[in-house]
Parts: structure tokens; C-alpha cells; sequence
């Protein structure tokens, strides 16, 4: 019993990830119906931008102490990481949507862009890897039998948090009607004089800061930083929110945690080998069962 | 027209970039590095490669290698093998037809050392692997060699040094299941600990994926069978990702590792985590003497840190090749009957003093030599516990 509390635990931990990643794809395909499949490499950056900002505030000339470094790091970071998101979009993904560009094509510059950002971290930054300086004194707190720390308290709550302030911004703010309109019919919104623009470009922001809060999460947990970091994780968290029914804000919530169960369950029930292959198995049986996901609805046109 | 002559114009300019030391005059004694210089290992390539530039330094400033009273300058040729098997593969043959190396040295880890072996076999091009220990690399190739020693050989070596010095009967086991190198210490391990304390004596086996971050479900698992110690067969990436979790979860005894954790990087990655633990390896910096002492001063002066266990090794390979070029007696032009006479010399080696220990290879192109023990101390140094030979 308490070996299965321990596991779940994990996968909370674990799924927290998941879900902050989760929910950046699935906010963008939302609103302009594009898989945005640059975002597990903008998580990346998150973490390398949360590395740079720590190490500079650390540093003798500012010297700050670990807990206004912390405290300075989480805004900084998220607010860098969507000024990289916001220009991909920007220099990326409009000219193409101005031109009329049909959806794959955004999608397939999408996937240059992750990789241009892999591959731009490997040439600039070389391929030694980084490790986050330690901002959080890690406490072990053991409950029966059941250890956790202080920084998993952290992420699991961050990632319960967000969501509820994404699910709040979008269904109960101006912003956010104005986002669901997008979604709904993206010609006749100009003609009710809702900046259609602003509304992306509010979108990619919220998206990206996310993933930069979770990348900085993710270096603090997991602290050894490279270019690939974002590629499989990305990947997963994409799949999650599918599970979850992309577009739907609880669908990536609820995804993110799904995958993550079953995950570190088959992991811990079966042998480890078999992980991913049972793992993607039971996704793909809830897929099979649920094409649109779990809160999707049918849509005529997806990718 | 004009576009051909500019697509021409453009080509004859990436050549003439790619290729700078085609232009160099005479023969050439020519050495190909198919070596990790990015991906999961990319500090394993820096160090092959700045033992190798060492070397040849010294060497070219000497005027070149002496082979039958001519001096020809060494020319070495590395490619990035991406710590990928298939690129590994890849470059390897590159190397082979492009460049028409003489020798190879390399790749490091046994992931893309066994796979690049085969094709150095294939095409008979004698290839030293200076860190790989997993048996697969040399087995049935008489054109391969290595300058480490062999997972058989180090799994009882941790065996026998975590039961003395932890007064372990049980084990756990976490290793990389896509890796030749870590699956087959694993094995090893595992054949060994299970022989001496009997069957369930290792009291978890657990794997996981090359990309794998977190490691919380098989470490719990591992846990909860509480074994005496954990062994950690692991590249060191993963050992500072993996240690600092465990702790996480609640464990507290210790941690052993092997030769792949022996990185100028562990310690950078891992922090405090790693202090006080315990691997294997092919040799140990603090307290070096002689010929060692003299390459970890020259290496340190030049690039700044205490060289690893790689680069120790990459320069034993280095000489070792040189050696046999020169025991050739003159440089042949033709390269395939070259390549013959290196593989004859390395085959009849009889005794080498390396920096790495001596050294003479078995029937299967395998040295045998001495492991050492190396603890990690409160300052983060890889100090020397005790060294390990061969019965």
C-alpha cells in the first residue's frame, strides 16, 4: 500500500510536467487550431533561460541570496521564455498564416523551429551540459513510510495552479471569450472589432510562460540541462493532451496526470523494459475508444 | 548557366573548407577518431580529443613520427559519432573510404563501439576502442583491440569491493536498457553477486530508457527491496540525475558505480550527491606518478582540468598505434598492406607500459590489466582506494 501511495507521488510529480506542457499545445491548437510542435523546445529554452537568469543573479556582482534569486528567476523566466515564444510566432507562423498558407504547412515550420532551437542551443552553447544552481534547500519529509519533498509540494501545486488560472483567464475573462471566438470563426471576428492579432499574441504568451515556469520547475527537479531535453518530453506531453482532447484546457490537466499514471504504474507493476511500450498501448486503447479524447468534441477539420 | 557555375563555384569553396589539410604536403601518418563530441556523452569526446591533440603536438613539434628513420607528421581526423550507434557506424566508414585513415581510434562507449568494430573488422582496418569494456567489441575481430579492460573482469571487482566494504549480501541494479555497455555490466554483475550470496541476492533489477529523466517508479521499487547497496552501471549524465532521486525517496545507503561515471563532468552534474561514493575505473588522478603524473600535468596545464580516465586511455591507444607504425619499419604507400602490418604489430604486442598501467593483449585482442577503486572525496576528487588485478 504505501509502495503504491509512493507511486502515485511520483506520478503526481511526474504528471505535473506533463500537464504544464500539456497545457501550452493544447492553448494554442484552442485558439488558432495549430500543433504548435515548437513548444516542447520552447520548455527547453524555459529551462536554459531559468539556468542563464539564476547563474547572473547568483553571480558576485549581484549577489543576491538563494531566496530573492528564486523569487526573481520564476517571473524572469516566464516572462523571457514567451518573448521567444511571441517571436516565433511572430516571425514564423503569421507571415505564413498571412499568406494564406494552408495549416500544415505552420505545422511543419512549427517542427523546424523546435529544431532550429535544439540544434541553435547545441552550436552557441556547445554540448557540455548545464546544471541549475540550487535555489531551494531540498527538505525530505516522510509521511508513514511515504518521502516527498518540499520542491515536488512545490511543482505538483504550481501545475495545479496554472491550471486553474488558465481555466479561469479563459472561460471567465473578456481575453478570454475573445480567444474562444478566435477558435470559433476566425473571419468574423476583425468584423466585431476584436484585434484578432493581440488575441494570438496573448495566446503564444500565456502558452510559453507556462512552459518556461515548467521548464524552471523541471531544471530544479531533474538538473541536468540539455539541447534534447524538451524533444521526448515534448513529445509525450503532446500525446497527453491529445489523450486529454486537445483544445480543451481540463483535457490537458487531466491528460498530462493520465499519462504519467500509467507511466510509473506499468514502470512499477511491470518490468521497467516494457514502460513506454505498455504505456503508449493503454493510450492508444483509450484513442481507440475515444478518437476525440477524453473532453475533445468531434471537429470536422484537424490536422 | 550562371546558376551551375555558382552551384560549382559554392561546392569547390565547401571542399576546399571541409578538406584544409588535404592541402598539406607529403605523407601523412593518418588516424581517424570516430568520437561523442555532442549527444549524451560530449565530454568523452572533448577528452579523446584533447589527449589525442596532445600527442600529436608533441609529436608534429618533434618534426613527426620516426618510422624507419624518415619522420612523417601525424595527421588525426575526428568525427562526431553523436554517441549514436548508427552515426557511429556511419563515420566509421567514412573515415575508412574517405580519409583512408591507417588506424582508428575509437568510438569510446561500447553503445557505438561494437557496432563501428564490425565495420573496422569488415573492411580490415585495425581499430583500437580505448574505453569500451563490453566483451562484444573485440570478440571474433582480429582487427579490433581496446585499451580498457572487460566488464567480466570489472563486475567482480565491484563485487568483491562493495561486499568488503559496504559488508553487503544484497544489491540492487538500475542500469540503461538500450546501452551495450551498461546492460552487460549489469549482467555481469548480477552472474557474480547471485554466484557468491545465492539466487535473489540481487533483490531488484531495474532498466530504463536512453532518454529517460525521472527515475522515481523503478527507484522506489528499489527501495522497498532494500538492498545494502545500489549499482549504478550507468554513464555519468545518469548517475547524477538518478543518485540525487534516490535521495529523494528516502534511501541512504550507498551508491557504487563503474568506469563510465569517471567523467571531469560528474561532479559539475551532480553536486554533493556524489560525494562519498565509490566506482571503478581505469585509473585514478590524485597521487599519479611518473610517466602518469607527467601527461595529467602537461594535460592540466594545457586545457585546465585534470584529465579522465578517457583521455588516459585515448593517449595509451595513441601510443600504442604509433608504436606499431614505427615497429612497421617504413610507412608502405600502399594503405591496405599498412593497415595489415599496424594489425600484426598491435596483435604481437608484449608488453606496453601505458599511463593506464601495463598492459599485454589475449588471443582476443583484450589487454590484461590491473582496476582501481576510486572514491569520490568531500572535496569532489577522485582519490585512489585500492587497485585490483587480475588473478
Amino acid at each position: 500500500m504505501e509502495l503504491f501511495l509512493q507511486q502515485c507521488v511520483n506520478a503526481l510529480q511526474w504528471g505535473s510536467f506533463y500537464a504544464l506542457i500539456a497545457l501550452g499545445y493544447t492553448l494554442v491548437y484552442g485558439v488558432l487550431r495549430l500543433i504548435n510542435f515548437a513548444h516542447g523546445d520552447i520548455f527547453m529554452v524555459g529551462a536554459y533561460i531559468a539556468f542563464f537568469v539564476s547563474t547572473a543573479l547568483l553571480a558576485p556582482g549581484l549577489g543576491l541570496s538563494r531566496e530573492w534569486t528564486l523569487a526573481l528567476t520564476i517571473p524572469l523566466t516566464m516572462i523571457l521564455t514567451s518573448l521567444v515564444g511571441v517571436t516565433l510566432e511572430r516571425i514564423a507562423y503569421r507571415p505564413l498564416m498571412r499568406k494564406g498558407a494552408h495549416r500544415l504547412y505552420v505545422v511543419v515550420t512549427a517542427l523546424m523551429c523546435g529544431l532550429v532551437l535544439e540544434n541553435g542551443n547545441l552550436a552557441l552553447l556547445g554540448a557540455s551540459r548545464k546544471t541549475l544552481p540550487q535555489l531551494l534547500e531540498k527538505n525530505v519529509y516522510d509521511f508513514g513510510g511515504i518521502a516527498v519533498t518540499n520542491l515536488k509540494l512545490w511543482v505538483i501545486f504550481a501545475a495545479a495552479l496554472v491550471f486553474l488560472v488558465l481555466h479561469f483567464v479563459v472561460t471567465k475573462t473578456r481575453i478570454g471569450m475573445a480567444m474562444r471566438a478566435v477558435s470559433w470563426d476566425k473571419f468574423a471576428l476583425p468584423l466585431m472589432g476584436i484585434p484578432l492579432d493581440s488575441v494570438i499574441v496573448f495566446t503564444f504568451t500565456l502558452g510559453s510562460g507556462v512552459a518556461g515556469l515548467g521548464g524552471m520547475l523541471f531544471a530544479m527537479s531533474y538538473p541536468v540541462l540539455e539541447p534534447y531535453m524538451g524533444a521526448m518530453t515534448g513529445w509525450k506531453a503532446f500525446i497527453a493532451a491529445v489523450v486529454g482532447g486537445i483544445g480543451d484546457i481540463r483535457g490537458a490537466f487531466v491528460g498530462g496526470f493520465l499519462l504519467a499514471f500509467v507511466e510509473i504504474m506499468v514502470a512499477a507493476f511491470l518490468p521497467s523494459t516494457f514502460r513506454d511500450l505498455f504505456a503508449f498501448s493503454i493510450l492508444l486503447l483509450i484513442l481507440w475508444r475515444r478518437p476525440t479524447g477524453i473532453f475533445g468534441k468531434p471537429q470536422t477539420t484537424k490536422i | 548557366m550562371l546558376k551551375k557555375n555558382a552551384c560549382v563555384f559554392v561546392l569547390s569553396c565547401l571542399s576546399a573548407l571541409c578538406a584544409p589539410t588535404a592541402l598539406a604536403a607529403g605523407p601523412t601518418i593518418k588516424v581517424g577518431f570516430p568520437i561523442p563530441m555532442t549527444g549524451e556523452i560530449p565530454k568523452v569526446g572533448e577528452s579523446s580529443k584533447f589527449a589525442a591533440e596532445l600527442y600529436r603536438e608533441e609529436i608534429n613539434a618533434a618534426g613527426g613520427l620516426e618510422v624507419g628513420g624518415k619522420k612523417y607528421p601525424l595527421e588525426f581526423i575526428f568525427e562526431d559519432n553523436e554517441s549514436k550507434p548508427e552515426t557511429a557506424v556511419n563515420v566509421t566508414l567514412k573515415l575508412i573510404e574517405r580519409d583512408n585513415v591507417l588506424a582508428i581510434i575509437g568510438p569510446q562507449s561500447s553503445r557505438q563501439a561494437v557496432p563501428a568494430a564490425a565495420v573496422a573488422n569488415d573492411n580490415e582496418v585495425p581499430m583500437i576502442t580505448p574505453w569500451s569494456t563490453n566483451p562484444e567489441a573485440t570478440k571474433d575481430k582480429p582487427w579490433v583491440f581496446r585499451a580498457a579492460f572487460l566488464d567480466p573482469f570489472q563486475a567482480p571487482v565491484v563485487a568483491d569491493f562493495a561486499a568488503k566494504q559496504f559488508k553487503a549480501k544484497t544489491a540492487a541494479v538500475l542500469f540503461e536498457i538500450s546501452n551495450d555497455y551498461s546492460k552487460g555490466l549489469a549482467d555481469n554483475f548480477k552472474g557474480v553477486w547471485e554466484n557468491r550470496n545465492g539466487k535473489g541476492s540481487v533483490v531488484a533489477f531495474e532498466s530504463h530508457g536512453p532518454k529517460d529523466q525521472d527515475f522515481s517508479a523503478q527507484l522506489t521499487k528499489m527501495i522497498a527491496a532494500k538492498p545494502d547497496f545500489i549499482f549504478l552501471p550507468e554513464n555519468y549524465s545518469f548517475a547524477a540525475l538518478i543518485i540525487p532521486q534516490a535521495r529523494d525517496l528516502g534511501y541512504k545507503a550507498s551508491f557504487m558505480g563503474s568506469d563510465a561515471w569517471g567523467s571531469a563532468e560528474l561532479m559539475k552534474l551532480c553536486g554533493n550527491a556524489c560525494k562519498g561514493q565509490f566506482f571503478s575505473t581505469h585509473y585514478a588522478a590524485a597521487g599519479a606518478q611518473g610517466k602518469t603524473k607527467e601527461f595529467i600535468d602537461k594535460y592540466n596545464k594545457k586545457y585546465g582540468y585534470v584529465p579522465d580516465d578517457v583521455a588516459a586511455l585515448t593517449w595509451d591507444a595513441v601510443t600504442l598505434i604509433a608504436g606499431a607504425v614505427q615497429k612497421a619499419g617504413a610507412l608502405d604507400g600502399n594503405t591496405r598492406a599498412m593497415r595489415k602490418k599496424i594489425r600484426d604489430n598491435l596483435a604481437t604486442v608484449q608488453e606496453f607500459k601505458g599511463i593506464t598501467g601495463d598492459m599485454r593483449f589475449d588471443a582476443q585482442g583484450d589487454p590484461i590489466k590491473c582496476a582501481v577503486i576510486v572514491a569520490i572525496d568531500d572535496k569532489g576528487d577522485f582519490t585512489f582506494k585500492e587497485s585490483v588485478c587480475p588473478k
